[in-house]
Formats: C-alpha cells, structure tokens, sequence
C-alpha cells in the first residue's frame, strides 16, 4: 500500500513541473510587473529598478523560473508584494475561511444529493423522479454570480433576512458564542447557493449509481430473502451506489481548499479565493503563482486520495 | 408451382422486416421520444433565431443613446427597459446572445478539433505518441482552469487589444483549455475500435495512416463527440460568461450576456433596475439548460449503453 | 400422494414493451407438492423464469405485472396477501436461488453477514445465534473451514462455492420450497454435478420440494419426480418424469428430446427443431407453436388447444390428441396413433 502511494507521488512530479512551466510562463508574458501595477506616484525610476533588483524582477525569466522552482520545493513559495508577508502564510490565513463555507457546502450537498438520488432511482419515472431530472438539469446550468447576486438582491437586500456579504457584522466585535453566531449568519446565503450549484450533478450521479445498482442481481437476491425494502434500498444498494461516489470525495479536495473565486467575490467572503482575484489586478505574482501551484498540488493529491479511498472502501480492490 | 412464388413472396417478406435502419434514424427516433430533450431543442432554436434574426426587426441601433429615455424600466416602448446610457437592453440582450453563442460554440469547435485529433493519434500510434499525449493531457487535467483563464484574461487587457478582436482571443483561450475530455473519450474509443477486424481488413488493403484514422476509425467516434461537444457548448457559454462578468472576458461596447452583468456591480442598477442584470443572467441560464437538455438527450439516443448515465 | 404445497392457477403475467404487450406467463396452470422435485422446461423466453418470478411476486413492476389467476401456497391466494406479508414468506418458507452465482451475492458485504441476513430478519436470531447457524450451514453445503468463509467478501469465492452459499442462504430458515432458477447453467460441467448432488441431498434431509427451471434435459432426468413444459408463456404438457421421457405427446416435447445427443446412439446429425420461438409480442389465439410443428393443422392455427390429462398424471395442450382436432383433420399420422 505504502509502496503504491509513493509510486503514484514520485508520478506527480513530471505532471507537476509541467503545470509550474506553463503557470510561470503565463504569468510571464502579463505585461508590467508589481511596480508598475502599484502605480506609486513618489517612486522614482532608481527606486523602481532597485526593488525590481530586491524582488528579483530584474534577472532573465529562466533564471526567475529556477530560482522559484527551487524556492518552492522547500515549500518556500516567495513573499507576497501586496501582502508583504510569505506567500504560505498569506494562503494559510484565508484558506481557512474558504474551508468553512466549503466544507459545510460539501456535508449538505451530500446529504441532499444522495437522498434525493436515492428516493429519484427507487420511484423512477414518477412524476417526483421527473421532477428532479429538470431540477438536476436548471442546477447544472446555472451561472455562479448570477445566482449568488440574484440570492442577494432578494433575501439580503428586498427581504432583508441575511447579511449582503462579508463575513462578519462590521464594527460588532463579538467574541466567543455571539462571533459564531454571527459568521452563521453571514454563512447561510452564500453556503445555500454553493450547495445550490453543486447538489445538481451530484444528484445525478447518485441517482444513476443506484439505478445502476438496482438491476444488479444481488439486490434481486435481497429481495428474494425478504428484506423490507428499505433494508433492500438503503443497506444493500446504497452502499454499493456509494462505492463509485466515494472516488469524488477526493476530487473535492480543490474545491474544500481553493475557494470559490467568483462566489468569494459576489458575497466579499474573505477567502483565498477573493485574495487570489485581488492578486491578479495587484500583479502579486508570488501569490498568483503559488496559488494556482497550490490548487494543482491539491488536484493532483485529491486524484490519489480518491483512488486510496475507493481501494479502502471496495473490497474487491481493498489493498492488502 | 404457386408455391415456390410463395415462398419468394415470404421470404422477400422476412427480408423486407430485417433491413437494418440506419443508426442515425434509429438515433433520431430515441430522440425524438425523449420530451424533455425536445423541449430542450425548440428553446435553443428559438434562442438562436431570437439573438440572430431579433436585431433585424429592432428600431434600435446597438450603441445609440437615448438620455431622455435612460433608466427607463420595460415599457411599450422599451419591452426590457433601458440601461443608464438610455440604450435599449432588449436590443443589447440579442446582440449579446449572437457573441455568447457563437463564443460558445466557436471554443468548443476548437476544442474537438484539439481533442479529437490529439485523441485519435494517441489511440491509433500508441507507443511515444499515446505516451506524450496522455502525459500533457494529465498536465492540463490537474491545471487550475479558472485561474489560467482569469490570467489569461488579464493579459488581454494588458495589451490593450481591440474589444472586437479580443473575442476571437477568448474563443481561442477557452477551446485550448478544454479539449483534454474528449481526447481521452476518443482515445479510448480508437484503442479498442483498431483491435477489430475491419481494421485488419485496412491493414490489408495497406491504406495510409490518416486515411485509417479519418475515413475508418474517426466515423466511429462521431457519436461520442456529438455528445461530448454539446455539453461542451454549454460549459463554454458558462466559462465566457464568468470571465465577461469579471470584465476579463468580452468587453463592453460589445455586449454579451456575462458582461452586461457587470451592471449588477453598481448598487443603484443591482437593486432599482434589475431589468439592466436579470434578463441577461436568464438568457445564460436558460439556454444552458436547453443544452444540456439536448446533450443528454443525445447521449440517450446515440449511446443506448450509456444510458442514464 | 403427498399434499399440494403450490399450485399455480391461470397465472397471466404480462410485460407492456413499447412493441407491445407480451403474455410472458399465459394462462398457466399448475401444482408443486410438498417434497416434490418439479422441473419447468422450455427455452429461453418461454416464461418459465417470469413463473418463478411471480410466485415470489419479485416481478419488475413497471413494466411487468400479474393480472390474473391464483398462486396458492398451503392454500392461501399469495397474489392477495399483503406486502409485509409476501415479505415474510420469502426467504422464510419459499426460497430462491438463481442462475448467475458470480452476481448474485452482494459485493460489500461479507459471506456470514449475508447468509446470517434471514435469520435475523425471520427468525429473530440473536447475533451469536446466527454466527453458529451460518456456521453450520456453510458446513452443510459442502464447503471446508467454515469460520474462513464467513469472514470472507464474495469476490474470493469460485462460482461454484458462491452458488454453495447462494443455496445456503436459500435454505436458512428451513424453506418449504427452493425454487433454483438455471442454478448450474453458468458453471463449468463437473461443479454441475456437484452442485445437483447437493440439492438432492438436501431435497432428502429436510423434505424440501424443489421447482427447479431449466431447459437442460439432462437435468431434468436427473432430478425432477414431475416436468411441466412451457413454451410462448404456456403449459404446453406436464407428466411425471418417467412418463415423459418415454412418452412424450406433444411434438415440441418430443422434439426437445429428440434435440438431446443419446449415448451410444450415435446419429448422423443432430435433430433440430425447425423454425424460430415465435416473436412474444402481441401472440394470437392459437397453438403458439404451430408454425414450428410438422403436424401443423388448421385447426392449430385458430384455435388454442386445451390443456387436458390424456393418461394418468400426464395432460398436454396438442389439437392431436383431441377429438375436435381428430375431426379436422383425418390424416394424423404416426404420432396420433403412438399417443392411443
């Protein structure tokens, strides 16, 4: 087991060094550099070339590429301009906000995903299945900031039942229970919309993991034992509708740790997301770089984590 | 002697009740029994012909303004209201849909075009070239795609180049970042089709390379790419739109549904004049859904084995 | 004679396709006794399996649906008896094992669980309780280091210890009936054999009657004590085993028999019935089987023919043998006169 985690880990590397080539490159040709985007008016010409000569903008782009390559196998992913700080503390101070709303996202879409899947495949073509198919197919295709700037305008702004944005009330410096309760309140309508977007295609794939199951002939023989069907359903079927879900666990991975960019934007939610955004216009390169490094990485190691899990929870591949 | 003619008869009988349709007529009849895809199929036509044809029969010019009849909310006159410059946002609304469309559909070309060429030289050479192929396509697979793009984006701005051309950029960028899908599909899908006998058959005849893979493997392959590209239109029309509305995408003067959006960004149109942002934001919704509706249908129809997947 | 434990009356089971309604089970009449090894033998297709089906009302609804006649278990109407109630009946007095071992067991849980499943469920077992039971019970059919086995996932076993288990469970709460859909079709020959030495070494322990369906007539001869033969979802004939074999009325019958190689009667070639199973979709009033028969009437054309006892114990459903079909038709030939 071990041996097949540090085979499929020493496999990343090429992939990864593709990845960093093509990130700095793009990074490369954004014209200007943080100095120019700063757009100080007090600095001189001799002061520009000397921060350039600070931060390293001035020497050739391979010469750039290797040193922030040999930075980042350290795990030293540079300073960030903007936030003059290190690039990992930078993604470490606000991932953790992103994780929140991710990851309470992630336990609700789940449990609404697989019920529905679920009750959809066991009455399929009823009228509630049919239901659910136009459902599945309006929440895939819905565009995020649309969503989220629609759910503002009517239940933060017309209703005024949530706060527009943000994280917390500005100016209440609660502490302990009531600071909680306030980020909850500022959770609901941004965390409802991301569940909103992502229950679609995970409904989906329940509901066709368990109408796949159901023809199986181990639940014919569930039956044939005279289980009840609930025992039938949600005993023998589910857990072996789960099996294949299981693997997307992993691919969640990115979206618990990356942030939603543009929800992060529509609803001010200070995660990595919207830093990352802001980074761009500040041409933060460091915090650019690392950051698209870092979702690749968590890609990369979310791919793995699905496959271990997948092997851990089918016996038939359980490695020994 | 009636009975030899008869047995004629019977057997001309049989065989006219064993002549195989065609798998494409098979195909549009599974389709045409799956309402939902239907439906999904008459709102895009009607899209289209709305965003093509609508502008013709428009008393309005794109980018004329009107400040008498600025800010006005839907009307007789004005069916979706006026934006803050007085320009008709019906107008705005079809213009936008001709460039989100065919921005969608343009990107997806290009990305089946990448994917399927890159995918069936990996499925037919094998060896080096599947090697390298599959190991770029883990490259892109494992790329942060949102983020490249907004880059990406960023850069266009940078260099300044013209709102009429950077469309054409766009298109480009979003279809480079998109083919990895299809190519390992296709790819799949030559690697067991090239082990069959037909193409023992071409092996024998000694055909060339590209004619084996164009003319014997590729037709093969159409279904999966009918499908794979439908859904793709509509991940297209999604990625364009989040890119325009992060004013990274197509800029304004040209409208398309994501940047009209933008208009959301001020306070006084995001909560006074919704008929500026909505009816955009409906658009993309909308005809999404309808493609997504037809590629599922599609899906069903082509690829009976794949069924409710 | 023992006691009817089963008995099928005018079952009609039918499936709505897009083509059509198919009569998978028409009209079907027949009985099991208890102890009794029944063989259903005919084609794929034929209906025999959608028999089976419906008995332990496990049919596929939508599309399929029994829309009439009686299945009597002990005497009680089982297509009147509640869900929870059918429920509890299966698995419990009527049991069932079917033709795909390799599928048949669920792939996430383990051999013991599976097997313990009824007894937890009937016969409210304790959990140790069960252990034991399913102990013994692996032990009974036949497979070494039980205690292994239990702990063991499916995809360990061969088909023919998965179909060991399958029968295991199967006779768990002691079921008055086994009904065995094809449950040696899918093994290699050799494990066959082995695995019909078990059922008749069960069948003589615990007394359980057996409706076991296949179209192998090798089986047949081996097991059955009575063979009702279906063919386009009907009872075409039905005869002890003995009296079958040596004298089989209807011509679907005797061709099947015909159609089985005979050792050291070497022939030529093969007999072969002629002619297709009949497309089920929308089948008319007729003998279903008419287009295929060598002694095709008119009469057969139009007309059903009535399932009816010619000898004792042995009714087949053949215009041949019946007066109205005599007097239609002189020219009968040799087969008429066999039959007298």
């Amino acid at each position: 087991m071990s041996q097949y985690i540090i085979r499929r880990l020493l496999q990343m590397i090429p992939t990864l060094i593709g990845i960093s080539i093509i990130v700095f490159v793009i990074s490369q040709m954004v014209p200007g550099d943080y100095i120019t985007a700063s757009q100080n008016p007090n600095m001189t010409a001799e002061r520009a070339d000397q921060l350039r000569a600070i931060y390293g903008l001035d020497k050739p782009a391979i010469q750039q590429y290797f040193i922030w390559a040999k930075n980042m196998l350290t795990g030293n992913l540079g300073d960030s301009f903007q936030h003059k700080m290190p690039v990992t503390k930078v993604i470490n101070t606000y991932v953790w906000n992103s994780f929140v709303i991710a990851f309470v996202t992630l336990i609700l879409s789940w449990v609404i995903a697989a019920f529905v899947g679920v009750f959809s495949a066991q009455f399929q073509y009823s009228f509630f299945d049919k239901v659910v198919t136009l459902l599945v197919f309006l929440l895939m295709s819905l565009p995020s900031f649309f969503i989220g700037l629609l759910a503002i305008k009517y239940f933060a702004l017309d209703l005024k039942l949530f706060p527009t944005g943000g994280m917390t009330t500005a100016g209440l410096n609660a502490s302990g229970w009531a600071y909680i309760k306030d980020v909850a309140g500022h959770m609901i309508l941004p965390v409802t919309v991301m569940t909103t977007l992502s229950v679609g295609s995970l409904t989906r794939y329940f509901r066709t993991g368990m109408l796949e199951v159901i023809r199986q002939d181990y639940i014919r023989t569930a039956r044939a034992k005279g289980l009840n069907e609930r025992t039938v359903i949600f005993k023998h079927a589910f857990r072996n509708a789960l099996l294949p879900a299981i693997t997307l666990l992993g691919f969640e991975l990115p979206a618990l740790f990356g942030g939603a960019m543009i929800l992060e934007r529509v609803f001010t939610w200070p995660g990595i997301g919207q830093i990352y955004l802001a980074s761009i216009n500040m041409r933060d390169y460091p915090l650019m770089l690392g950051f698209t490094m870092f979702l690749a990485v968590l890609t990369l190691l979310g791919n793995l984590i699905s496959d271990i899990l997948y092997g851990v929870a089918d016996p038939r591949i359980r490695l020994k | 002697m009636e009975q030899p003619q008869n047995r004629m008869e019977q057997l001309q009988e049989q065989l006219k009740i064993v002549k195989p349709e065609s798998p494409w007529k098979i195909a549009a009849r599974r389709f045409a029994k799956n309402k939902l895809a239907l439906v999904g199929l008459i709102i895009l036509v009607l899209m289209f012909l709305i965003c093509f044809l609508g502008p013709l029969f428009s008393p309005y010019e794109l980018n004329q303004t009107d400040v008498k009849n600025k800010n006005q909310a839907p009307n007789g006159d004005f069916w979706l209201g006026t934006d803050k410059l007085g320009r008709d946002i019906l107008l705005r609304v079809m213009l936008a849909g001709r460039i989100s469309l065919t921005v969608g559909l343009v990107a997806t070309a290009i990305s089946v075009a990448i994917g399927a060429t890159l995918g069936a030289v990996a499925g037919f050479y094998r060896r080096y070239a599947d090697t390298i192929i599959m190991r770029i396509a883990d490259i892109f697979l494992a790329l942060p795609t949102l983020p490249i793009l907004i880059t990406l984006g960023a850069i266009l701005s940078d260099l300044k180049i013209e709102p009429s051309k950077r469309i054409y950029f766009l298109m480009l960028i979003i279809g480079l970042l998109g083919w990895v899908g299809l190519a390992r599909l296709v790819r799949s899908q030559i690697l067991t089709l090239r082990e069959q006998e037909f193409m023992q058959a071409t092996e024998a005849l000694g055909l060339r390379d590209s004619r084996k893979i164009f003319l014997h493997l590729m037709p093969n392959t159409v279904p999966i790419i009918i499908v794979s590209a439908t859904l793709g239109v509509a991940g297209a029309i999604l990625t364009e739109s989040v890119l325009s509305f992060l004013g990274l995408g197509v800029v304004p003067p040209t409208p398309s549904w994501g940047n009209m959006i933008t208009a959301a960004n001020s306070l006084i149109e995001f909560r006074k004049r919704p008929w500026t942002w909505i009816p955009p934001g409906l658009c993309i919704l909308i005809t999404v859904t309808a493609i997504n509706l037809i590629g599922d249908g599609l899906r069903d129809a082509l690829d009976p084995k794949m069924k409710n997947r | 004679m023992a006691k009817e434990l089963v008995e099928f009356r005018n079952l009609e089971t039918h499936f709505k396709t897009s083509a059509g309604t198919v009569k998978a089970v028409n009209d079907v009449s027949f009985s099991i006794r208890e102890g009794e090894t029944l063989c259903v033998v005919g084609e794929s297709g034929c209906g025999k399996s959608v028999t089976a089906m419906s008995l332990m009302q496990l049919i596929e609804s939508p599309p399929g649906k029994i829309v009439g006649g009686q299945i009597l278990f002990e005497g009680k109407d089982l297509l009147k008896l509640s869900k929870k109630d059918m429920s509890r009946l299966r698995g419990n007095d009527i049991a069932m094992i079917f033709q795909e071992p390799m599928s048949s067991l669920n792939p996430v849980f383990t051999i013991g669980k599976q097997i313990a499943e009824p007894l937890l469920h009937h016969l409210g077992m304790t959990h140790k309780e069960a252990k034991a039971r399913v102990i013994e019970l692996i032990t009974m059919v036949g497979i070494p280091r039980p205690e292994k086995i239990y702990d063991s996932y499916p995809h360990e076993l061969s088909g023919g210890m998965r179909q060991r288990i399958m029968i295991a469970i199967a006779l768990s709460c002691n079921p008055k009936l086994l009904i065995a859909d094809e449950p040696t079709t899918a093994l290699d020959v050799t494990i066959q054999a082995q695995i019909l030495d078990l059922m008749r070494d069960i069948k003589s322990k615990m007394n359980t009657a057996i409706m076991m369906i296949t179209h192998d007539l090798g089986v047949v001869a081996e097991m059955a004590d009575f063979v009702v033969v279906m063919y386009a979802g009907k009872v075409i004939e039905e005869a002890p085993v003995l009296e079958l074999f040596k004298n089989p009325q209807h011509p679907y019958t005797q061709g099947l028999l015909k159609a089985k190689p005979i050792i050291n009667q070497r022939q030529e070639r093969l007999y072969s019935i002629p002619g297709q199973v009949p497309n089920p979709v929308n089948l008319g009033d007729n003998c279903h089987f008419h287009d295929r028969c060598e002694f095709c009437m008119e009469i057969c054309k139009v007309k059903t023919p009535p399932l009816r006892a010619h000898a004792d114990g042995h009714k087949t459903a053949c215009w041949l043998y019946e007066e109205e079909g005599k007097r239609n038709e002189r020219n009968v030939g040799s087969v008429g006169t066999a039959a007298e």
